[in-house]
């Protein structure tokens, strides 16, 4: 079910705008991947790519091959919707729909997309997305309440049960804690640890403990200057990253001396 | 009044613990308010000159100077001048409540009294068949019906021209030569924004005579057409201003569950803008049910019902209180006037004409009341649910 995914040669554009050059990386199956970097440095880009929602933003391209499961998803014939489906996304910024209540934005991967479910089977996918996202207990007696009257920490939960519920092999996350306070972090951080079973995660942060805690391996991006196109300078196993890096700049920017 | 810039100066601390820095309760400002008014009664009693529009003018001046005074006096600077734009505020709020209270007040004393008699809903349901000179008898049945099927027929073509036409500038056309497309589109419709109601209504009438060859052609379906080349630009504004309302991240939110484009647009951008979208649709109707010209030149008049859309010539509210005003006083010869064709008998009215049409002015004014309430529910009810 999780696959791993291999990027090649990947050149990540807005409109003229080289904002990302020349990554090439194997992301492991069943494991956790942090990105780490420097502000503007294409973190969110390079996440982006890797289920083609970058190119919703007009005039926004990438070139290169990101294959998983060994299929190229930039191949031509491929539709972007059915890469979606299967590398699920949760954002900065917790987005539930706010037309909807909490089973429906739960379900919301299933109902926007048409698709019959049974009103059993339909419960059973409520029950057991909430539980993997460690929300079940808190919203239970309340399913049919808007999502969006949940606190900021329940609706990023409400989110990844909602992306777990397509049932996605691979699942990005862009800053997931952000917003959130210390003990909704640790909540998701838990669940991230869990969902590491079933699912290839790959999570960008700012946060450094948080990038030790929960991932298995690490990468680092940077820029060397404004206007200039971020690169991947190292990935390793997150242990090694922190204590020994390779290159000196990935020990500068974890030491503190960036800039 | 000099003593109070010193004493603000001397308590001039957050606590404004001095008498001067403290806000007086509200009855202080209709004290003065109440002076000013008699102040004002005097002078023009003296003046010789008195009215009560004059009173309130001259009141509301005198109490521009009088109530700053006190509360300069009373509560320091900044209440005074808070006091001051507060009364600037509402007299500028009186001024703008002017025309539109006496309107309606205008047309319900006007126009209230036909449509409860002889009896309420005589008026509704009648047409004008056979009514002559002063009879006052007749109604506005056929004006309503004919007014409320162009406007729909208006509505039926303009809403989902619109509504696809905005989905396209704000979903589609964001790079590339589509934006170009998108760009040109815009200002076609800003073009169309401006152009005269008249000018509608030969392109309505043009359009028709051109297709049936028949210059005397005059159908409810060519009024429809040229209502719907005044509503669309409106449309596709208003709708266009709605659907960028809804936040990116919610589309992305769709994009990144497999959903396709076209349901992200169906089933969250449209479903989440749509309290917006009826507004703005209501505004567009509102702003073509009242339209007079273009109506004259395509749909024409007629005094009975006809509910044919697309056969014959119609009657609608605005060239029914057209004509009505038009014909004038009526000429009374007798007591009573005989209907040709039921041949019963009614009284001679000589302003039965204006009683129509301010009826039937009312009238619109209600239909329009009503759908802006209707659009209301419709908001309220699709309105996103935030709390609890
Ligand atoms: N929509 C956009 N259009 C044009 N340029 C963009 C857009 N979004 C990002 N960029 C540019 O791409 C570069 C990388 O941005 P990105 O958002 O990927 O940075 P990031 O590493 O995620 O930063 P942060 O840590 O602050 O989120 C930046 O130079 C940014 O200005
Ligand atoms: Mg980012």
């Amino acid at each position: 079910m999780a696959q791993a995914i291999n990027v090649e040669d990947l050149n990540i554009f807005y409109g003229d705008f080289l904002a990302v050059e020349d990554v090439t990386v194997t992301l492991q199956p069943r494991s956790v991947t942090a990105l780490i970097g420097p502000s503007g440095c294409g973190k969110s880009t390079f996440l982006r790519t890797l289920n083609r929602m970058h190119e919703v933003i007009p005039g926004a391209y990438a070139q290169g091959k990101v294959e998983i499961e060994g299929q190229d998803i930039y191949a031509p014939g491929v539709d972007p919707v059915n890469v979606r489906r299967r590398v699920g996304m949760v954002f900065q910024k917790p987005n539930p729909f706010p037309t909807m209540s909490i089973r429906d934005n739960v379900l919301a991967g299933v109902k926007l997309n048409n698709k019959r479910l049974s009103r059993s089977s339909a419960d059973e996918l409520v029950e057991s997305s909430l539980r993997g996202a460690n929300l079940w207990e808190e919203v239970k007696d309340r399913l049919d309440k808007p999502g969006m009257g949940l606190s900021g920490g329940q609706q990023q939960r409400l989110c990844i049960a909602r992306a777990i519920a397509v049932k996605p092999e691979v699942i990005l996350m862009d800053e997931p804690c952000s917003a959130l306070d210390p003990i909704s972090t640790l909540a998701i951080e838990d669940l991230i640890h869990e969902m590491k079973q079933d699912f290839t995660i790959v999570i960008v942060t700012h946060n450094m403990q948080q990038a030790s805690r929960v991932s298995d391996r690490t990468g680092f991006f940077t820029i060397s200057g404004t206007g200039k196109p971020g690169h991947l300078i190292e990935i390793d196993e997150t242990e090694k990253m922190f204590t020994n890096p390779t290159e000196k700049q990935t020990e500068d920017y974890i030491s503190g001396r960036f800039g | 009044m000099s003593a109070a810039p010193a004493r603000a100066a001397s308590s001039g601390l957050l606590t404004g613990s001095g008498a001067s820095e403290r806000r007086l309760p509200w009855y202080h400002l209709l004290v003065t308010a109440l002076a000013s008014i008699a102040l004002a009664a005097v002078v023009l009693v003296l003046l010789d000159s008195f009215s009560i529009g004059a009173l309130v003018v001259l009141g509301y001046v005198l109490h521009l100077v009088v109530g700053y005074s006190y509360a300069r006096a009373r509560e320091g600077r900044r209440w005074a001048a808070d006091r001051l734009v507060t009364l600037l505020v509402l007299g500028a709020f009186a001024v703008a409540m002017i025309p539109l209270v006496s309107l309606l007040w205008e047309v319900v004393a006007r126009g209230l009294d036909k449509l409860l008699n002889p009896y309420p809903g005589y008026f509704f349901t009648h047409d004008m068949a056979g009514v002559v000179g002063g009879m006052a008898s007749g109604g506005i049945s056929h004006a309503i019906v004919g007014t409320l099927l162009v406007t729909l027929g208006a509505s039926i073509i303009s809403v989902p021209i619109g509504l696809l036409t905005s989905i396209f500038l704000v979903e589609y056309a964001t790079s590339g030569p589509l934006r170009v497309l998108g760009r040109g589109i815009t200002f076609l419709v800003d073009v169309m924004t401006g152009i005269p109601s008249i000018v509608a209504g030969l392109f309505g009438l043009a359009l028709f005579i051109t297709l049936t060859g028949d210059p005397g052609i005059r159908i409810g379906l060519m009024g429809s057409v040229a209502l719907s080349v005044l509503m669309i630009p409106t449309v596709v504004r208003s709708s266009e201003e709605m659907l960028r309302l809804v936040p990116m991240e919610l589309r992305e939110a769709a994009f990144g569950l497999g959903v396709p484009k076209w349901l992200t647009i169906v089933k969250v951008v449209l479903r989440t803008s749509i309290a917006g979208l009826t507004t703005g649709v209501t505004l567009a109707v509102a702003r073509v049910i009242g339209e007079t010209a273009p109506l004259l030149l395509t749909v024409g008049a007629l005094p009975l019902m006809n509910s044919h859309l697309f056969d014959g010539r119609m009657q609608t509210l605005p060239t029914f209180i057209n004509s009505q005003y038009r014909s004038g006083n009526a000429v009374c010869n007798s007591e009573t006037v005989t209907n040709p064709i039921t041949q019963m008998q009614y009284a001679c009215s000589t302003t039965i004409n204006y009683d129509r049409a301010w009826a039937a002015a009312l009238t619109l004014i209600l239909i329009v009341m009503i759908l802006n309430i209707a659009a209301r529910l419709v908001s309220r009810f699709f309105a996103p649910k935030l709390g609890r």
